[in-house]
């Protein structure tokens, strides 16, 4: 279980935390979302101890996570941040392998080989194993850093719009995959997504922030409503129900 | 497999590099024991040769170390200030303590570069970069500002001549009992390639490194100072060798990745070799002279620097 408590944090004169206190149960798919500024990457960038907050904490299983060792918590946590730039050419293989430097310091063990093997085939990513990342589509090549993630086989894996620059069809076996990974591995996967209905349709938990406050939590059926939408984006969304599934439309 | 002729055709290279040279010498003479071909092979052409070796193999590795944790194709030590501020702290000693044994004019020399170093890195972190091409500018400007320094004061104190031979990467005084220092840059470059892994980790970016399990500081810092201390080790015994660092990484990477597990035999080896290439065609061009090697490589540093930004240029397009 993840939690935070009354963490804070601002750039310059701008609040981008304003004391968030929220618990992530352990299992399933939680997302975050919200309009642009609202303060989602940042809180994930802190509950990965990417960056320290100002004030309050965040714990994970009861410890407070920027005490954890690094190597140790590289173990149990794993992140992808939304920029993935790479200036060293590396092959997709080496990537992958690279997500088990937690557990190999490098010299990889027959365990590690496997689970780097079991990782390119979950994502689909043997026949593209020798290629280089730069050689890569950008679908392709966020299927790698995924792959690398999934490699380092930690409890929690925490992505920050991992749906960024992937068509339709990429998006949605991206999801797919994700949603796999939650129920065989009973992984716990937290995600900042822009798209509502994604949230709505693969979530089994959404957390709601604006300007720096969690200001709502729960299921889709209960996030997913009009009046709920409107307080979050500040404009009005029609909802409909499908196959019992919430959709929100926006386009028109 | 590759590597292993890779690496003789460096001995090949290395075994030529002894012959050449003003005063012949011959296997025959060698073989029937003559002192003075034995003294030429012993006190020059060997400890030449091994300089050359050493000094390219540790400043294509350093190169490549620098690119991999600045994230920079275009950075090496002589475009990041960290070769000027080198030799102006090689300066400072000449003048401060001009009795101190080369070992600690080394060191002082080694913690300018890494001052240099630094002060590109807190300069980079403060201008907002649009452009890769940005980074290796800031630092050209910045040697430039190092490079005026180091030459305001040199004039002062009438000594032109000693900075000369620092900028000026110039093997043909190397003799023996002049060189060896060049083996502590080796020994670093080992260490570089010992920990190799991180390396390639740090490259991946202060997140990326972070999430698994990285203290990327501290690896950053050792890289800088594997970095510094190559540089000044190479600066002080045989002078600053232009766009070496720059690329060998860079055509190596192209044809291999950036692994550094990988890379960096094929660094060390090319990195040699090429000095070597440049060394003895600058000794038979304008034979008996000698044309200085940084003077080669920056013919041919120059050219290939230029076609690799415009192949970089286009993939990035």
């Amino acid at each position: 279980m993840i939690e935070t408590r009354d963490l804070r944090k601002s750039y310059g004169t701008s609040l981008v935390l304003d004391g968030v206190s929220v618990t992530l149960p352990r299992g399933g798919i939680t997302t975050i979302i919200g309009a642009n500024g609202a303060g989602k990457s940042t809180l994930l960038s802190v509950i990965s101890r990417l960056l320290s907050p100002d004030s309050g904490t965040a714990l994970m299983d009861g410890e407070d996570i920027f005490r954890i060792n690094g190597p140790e918590l590289a173990k149990k946590l794993a992140v992808l941040r939304q920029e993935n730039h790479l200036t060293a050419r590396l092959t997709v293989r080496e990537l992958v392998s690279f997500g088990r430097y937690p557990h190999s310091k490098g010299r990889l063990s027959d365990a590690d080989r496997a689970a780097v093997a079991h990782a390119l085939l979950w994502l689909d990513l043997n026949d593209l194993q020798d290629r280089f990342l730069d050689q890569l589509s950008g679908g392709q090549r966020q299927r790698a850093f995924v792959a690398m993630v999934l490699a380092q086989e930690t409890d929690y894996i925490l992505l920050d719009e991992p749906l960024n620059n992937l068509d339709m069809k990429n998006a949605r076996a991206m999801m797919l995959i994700l949603r796999e990974a939650v129920r065989e591995l009973q992984k716990t996967v937290v995600m900042v997504l822009h798209d509502i209905n994604f949230a709505s349709v693969h979530s089994d938990r959404i957390i709601a922030m604006k300007a720096g406050k969690v200001i709502h939590s729960g299921g889709p059926d209960e996030i997913v409503a009009p009046a709920i939408l409107r307080e979050i984006y500040d404009m009005d969304i029609e909802v409909r129900e499908i196959e019992n599934r919430r959709f929100a439309f926006y386009y028109g | 497999m590759r590597l292993g002729l890779a690496f003789l055709l460096v001995v090949v290279l290395a075994g030529i590099s002894l012959w050449v040279g003003v005063s012949g010498i011959s296997l025959a003479r060698l073989a029937g024991g003559d002192p003075r071909d034995w003294l030429i092979l012993w006190e020059s052409r060997v400890p030449r040769m091994l300089a050359l070796v050493l000094s390219g193999a540790a400043m294509a590795i350093a190169g490549l170390l620098m690119q991999i944790v600045i994230r920079n194709r275009f950075v090496e030590p002589s475009t990041t200030g960290t070769v000027e501020a080198a030799g102006l702290g090689l300066l400072v000693m000449t003048l401060m303590a001009p009795g101190a044994p080369v070992i600690v004019k080394m060191a002082v020399g080694a913690v300018f570069a890494l001052g240099g170093t630094g002060l590109f890195l807190m300069v980079l972190r403060r201008v907002p970069l649009r452009d890769q091409m940005m980074v290796p500018l800031i630092g050209i400007i910045l040697t430039g500002v190092l490079h005026a320094v180091t030459t305001f004061i040199a004039y002062r104190a009438d000594l032109m001549q000693t900075v000369l031979a620092w900028t000026q990467g110039d093997l043909s005084g190397v003799l023996r009992g002049r060189y060896e220092l060049l083996w502590l840059g080796a020994a670093m470059a080992v260490i570089a390639w010992i920990a190799a892994d991180r390396f390639t980790l740090a490259g991946l970016g202060k997140d990326m490194a972070t999430s698994l399990g990285l203290a990327h500081g501290r690896v950053l810092a050792l890289a800088l100072v594997i970095v510094s201390g190559v540089t000044a080790v190479v600066v002080v015994t045989v002078g600053t060798i232009p766009f070496l660092g720059l690329i060998v990484p860079n055509l190596v990477s192209l044809a291999m990745g950036d692994n550094m597990r990988r890379a960096v035999p094929w660094v060390a080896v090319s990195g040699a070799g090429l000095v070597l290439v440049c060394d003895i065609l600058g000794r038979i061009l304008r034979a008996p002279y000698e044309i200085p090697v940084g003077t080669i490589l920056g013919v041919i540093g120059s050219f290939t620097f230029l076609i690799l930004i415009l192949r970089r240029r286009r993939d990035v397009a």
